[in-house]
């Protein structure tokens, strides 16, 4: 069962904030939902930094990062 | 081409040579007529300007400066080349406004932004360590707010005039600085004619290295405040990289140009009045960390198309009027018949800190969604 979490329109570090609450809790995989390049780029350092694997799809307008152990 | 620059910019690499390009051209700018100690500074320019549209009277610091609206069209033209322009508003603007009223009474308290605060530092002005680590702390408190679910909302996508009207008033600026319009007797557009307002550089520089800046910090995400918020927060030292860049080479290129003197009391348009340095910055600190920015980077944001970022700046730039009008702005050290004069707060100053302080406490407070 994936967990999203609905970061879009937040602005920094609110979408960090959340997955990296989403990550504490431990049940991957995990998807985060951002609408901007900075936020996906920020989402995308944390986690790869923290040791999990990232996917990313474009959406449109919008990114879903899927993170995994 | 465009994808490999993005992933250029958004590395460590990238937001270290946006650090240095600007710890270069900032010195420079000061080397060609800026103030001392002031190559850059977001709040000290949008005070001038402010000064300049008669929002306030103080004679010495009125100038359209040609940096701020270089700031936001450098932005912009990253944005549309890269696709990332985007017109977004709603994420609770009143707020944000007042936050930038609150960012720049503290500010003004010190007499500079983190910008200037690296630039004073990288001048020899040591009042800038009591800057920096109030900024810190105002950060730090940001921080728990924002632990404990702070957030101003969602941003909506919307109209893309929202997104041009920042980018447009700086046009109408830039108009106002090349016409030099009176619009009554004694009345603006101002240009200060002595103090800090009459010095700058040439305008197409100022406009150029704006631009420049403008357009690295886009493609960067450079940001003061996000740098040392990023360490307290989660020990991420991307950020701040960037901003360390800045320091050490501005610090080298004042060292070749002659620009550093050491030293607390007599700094110039500094003051060694050492706690309300702390305070005001600790102040500002805090409302750039609710507000999501530091000064530049509102800038940049408001240049992306960001409506709520352009609030924060217009939130400055009167807060400015108020500083000066209400007597609120940090007074220099002076050395008066050989003796030194630490300058500081009136006590209105001092007031206004500390119910600026509360006032963004209780934003913190009570703009939290419980999980």
């Amino acid at each position: 069962m994936a967990k999203t979490v609905d970061a879009r329109g937040l602005s920094c570090p609110q979408p960090v904030i959340l997955a990296r609450k989403a990550i504490a809790e431990g049940e991957f995989p995990i998807e985060v939902l951002v609408d901007t390049v900075t936020s996906r780029e920020n989402v995308r350092r944390m986690a790869e930094k923290a040791g999990y694997k990232v996917r990313v799809e474009e959406m449109g307008e919008e990114f879903k990062l899927i993170l995994n152990r | 081409m465009r994808e490999r620059l993005t992933r250029f910019f958004a590395s460590r690499w990238g937001i270290i040579l946006a650090g240095a390009v600007i710890g270069i051209l900032a010195p420079l700018l000061q080397f060609l007529g800026n103030p001392p100690n002031m190559g850059i500074c977001v709040a000290c320019f949008e005070r001038d300007i402010a000064g300049a549209l008669g929002l306030h009277r103080a004679a010495v610091v009125q100038y359209i400066r040609p940096e701020i609206i270089g700031f936001v069209w450098g932005s912009t033209i990253a944005a549309l080349l890269f696709r990332e322009f985007k017109a977004r508003a709603g994420s609770a603007p009143i707020v944000r406004y007042f936050l930038g009223m609150f960012a720049m009474i503290g500010a003004l308290a010190f007499l500079g932004c983190p910008w200037r605060a690296l630039l004073r530092l990288a001048g020899g002005d040591l009042n800038a360590i009591l800057g920096l680590a109030g900024l810190a702390v105002g950060i730090s408190i940001g921080v728990l707010f924002l632990k404990s679910g702070y957030s101003l909302g969602r941003t909506a996508r919307t109209h893309m005039a929202v997104g041009w009207i920042t980018p447009i008033f700086m046009g109408l600026l830039f108009l106002l600085l090349l016409l030099r319009p009176q619009f009554s007797k004694d009345g603006p557009i101002f240009f200060s004619t002595s103090g800090p307002g009459s010095l700058h550089a040439p305008l197409i520089i100022s406009l150029v290295f704006g631009l420049l800046i403008g357009f690295l910090a886009q493609r960067t995400r450079f940001c003061t405040m996000g740098a040392l918020r990023d360490v307290i927060l989660m020990k991420d030292t991307h950020l701040i990289s960037g901003v360390g860049a800045l320091l050490v080479v501005a610090f080298i290129v004042n060292l070749i140009l002659g620009q550093v003197r050491f030293g607390f009391a007599g700094q110039p348009i500094a003051h060694s009045s050492h706690l309300w340095n702390f305070l005001g910055m600790a102040l500002a600190g805090l409302a750039f960390a609710l507000a999501g920015g530091c000064p530049g980077r509102q800038l940049f944001l408001a240049g992306e198309g960001d409506g709520d970022a352009g609030l924060f700046v217009l939130g400055m730039i009167t807060g400015a009027g108020f500083s000066h009008n209400f007597s609120l702005a940090g007074k220099p050290d002076a050395v008066v018949e050989g003796a030194l004069q630490v300058g500081g707060l009136t006590t209105f100053g001092m007031v206004a800190v500390l119910f600026g302080l509360v006032a963004c406490l209780v934003i913190g407070f009570t703009m939290r969604e419980r999980a």
